[in-house]
């Protein structure tokens, strides 16, 4: 079975306005001089590019600019792009971590 | 752009962020989590209770205070996650002042409380003051047990109605259930409670037998089958609750044939701060009578007791060790065990963990509490004030 390809997590598309819930808060932390993301009894250690993405999901912002605008500030193609960001939102979202801050989002 | 990566760590095993996995667990920078008993007092009285024998009087509590100041040095040094414990932390008046004050200096805060002295007036005030997270500890998946396991007639249902003000509030749930003897056949029901009350993770923790605990071991000492019988449970439970329900379990290391690594290793992940200031490698290391822990209140920095004091060297890394520690290929996977445990069942602390099957004394120990798991010894020995002074006049 393929089940590393199957995800469980809720998938954004992209009018989604991810953001994080009040219990999951991005850190900078000064003493290891790096962005922590805090959860309950965890620690996450996000790389530089998470990092940037989880900036961007301020609950305001849709998928479909969060990735427009990466796109244009690295200069690669949109599908590379938005596969990246995808994978990474619908990891942390499946996990309880990202939220969809959309008005209209009742299941 | 490449792949982006959210690596995930369980916080009280973190004790560096730098990558490499000889840096996280190989050195002993600041823990990420810091443990703090606020109290000692608890309106509940469970036999297995973590707190020392020797409970600590609420006069001697630090104050407000002493308290922020603790929390904005913790920060400052690395610290990420705070948790409230106890005893009961509700018993404090001061908790949301303290936990707006966690929040200010970045702590992320955890409180891990009984919740029976939760209202909803309460959680929307521990809320509005930055609370990130609610353990609530259970004893069982019904009133009648467990209310005799926790000595308070009721509690269970006001659990189950904090549970709903939490998760009403927002408030991510994680459900604590300590396991024995007299509630291990309950824990099918323990977990679809876990799942019913809205709770995302559940503690499956088995009793650790010091301190109170050992004074009710024959109480609560569960059954080789028992034992088998629950890590079916629990696989079974995380195969079948993947995406709904994480859970934790905390094997007893009785029955096993090596020692658990006890606190990622004496002073190398973990510290706790106790109700009166005092910084401990473990909530139990005060039942090592022959140590002394330095205290917040005292000139040191928390940094300096951490790096320097007597009381983390004695047992961090392996110089101490004896044989078959020393020479053991495993010396740096469990650490020698558990120190407590060495203490309490050989009376040195610096003995090789009874727990481990290389240990001289293992047979005689582990026989011993397998005969007391069959008997029907059903008495508890609480957990109070009045015999917190019977046992310590004792010894």
């Amino acid at each position: 079975m393929t089940e590393a390809a199957v995800t469980m997590a809720p998938a954004f598309d992209e009018d989604a306005r991810p953001k994080l819930p009040r219990y999951a808060r991005l850190h900078f932390d000064k003493a290891r001089d790096r962005w922590v993301l805090l959860v309950p009894e965890r620690v996450m250690v996000p790389d530089e590019t998470a990092v940037e993405i989880l900036q961007l999901c301020d609950g305001e912002r849709t998928l479909a600019e969060i990735i427009d605008g990466l796109a244009e500030k690295y200069a690669a193609p949109r599908d590379e792009i938005a596969v990246d960001v995808a994978e990474m939102l619908s990891d942390l979202a499946g996990k309880g971590f990202l939220i969809d801050n959309r008005e209209d989002n009742t299941p | 752009m490449t792949d982006s990566v959210v690596e995930e760590i369980p916080a009280d095993t973190l004790s560096l962020l730098d990558g490499t996995e000889e840096a996280r667990y190989g050195d002993f920078g600041i823990p990420a989590a810091v443990l703090a008993e606020m109290t000692h007092r608890c309106p509940l009285q469970c036999p297995y209770c973590s707190n020392p024998v020797e409970l600590e009087r609420a006069g001697d509590e630090l104050t407000t205070e002493e308290w922020k100041r603790v929390m904005t040095e913790l920060a400052d040094l690395g610290v990420l996650q705070f948790h409230f414990s106890g005893g009961e932390p509700m018993v404090r008046k001061d908790l949301p002042e303290l936990v707006r004050h966690a929040r200010e200096v970045g702590l992320y805060t955890n409180l891990i409380t009984s919740a029976v002295m939760m209202t909803e007036e309460k959680v929307k005030e521990l809320a509005d003051a930055g609370l990130d997270h609610v353990q609530i500890s259970f004893q069982g998946a019904e009133g009648t047990a467990a209310d005799l396991i926790a000595g308070f007639k009721g509690g269970h249902e006001k659990k189950l109605a904090a549970a709903k003000m939490v998760r009403d509030a927002g408030l991510p749930l994680t459900v604590n259930a300590v396991m024995h003897r007299q509630n291990l056949d309950q824990l099918p029901e323990i977990i679809e409670m876990a799942v019913a009350i809205g709770a995302a993770r559940l503690e499956v923790a088995n009793v650790q037998y010091y301190g109170w605990a050992l004074k009710n071991r024959a109480a609560l000492m569960p059954t080789v089958e028992q034992l088998d019988a629950t890590t079916r449970i629990v696989e079974d439970a995380r195969e079948r609750l993947k995406g709904t329900l994480v859970i934790d379990y905390v094997i007893p290391d009785y029955y096993a044939e090596r020692p658990k690594r006890c606190m990622g290793g004496w002073g190398r992940q973990f510290f706790n701060i106790s109700p009166a200031g005092k910084v401990l490698p473990c909530h139990a290391a005060e039942t090592i009578t022959d140590l002394e822990f330095d205290s917040v209140k005292g000139n040191k920095s928390i940094e300096w007791i951490w790096q320097n004091s007597d009381a983390f060297q004695k047992y961090r890394g392996t110089g101490w060790m004896p044989e078959p520690c020393k020479s053991c290929d495993f010396r740096e996977v469990d650490w020698g065990g558990c120190r407590c445990q060495a203490y309490a069942l050989t009376g040195d602390a610096g003995n090789t963990d009874p727990a481990c099957s290389l240990s001289p004394m293992h047979d005689k120990i582990f026989k011993l509490a397998e005969t007391e798991a069959v008997t029907d010894d059903r008495d508890f020995k609480y957990r109070n004030y009045a015999n917190a002074r019977t046992f310590t006049a004792a010894e």
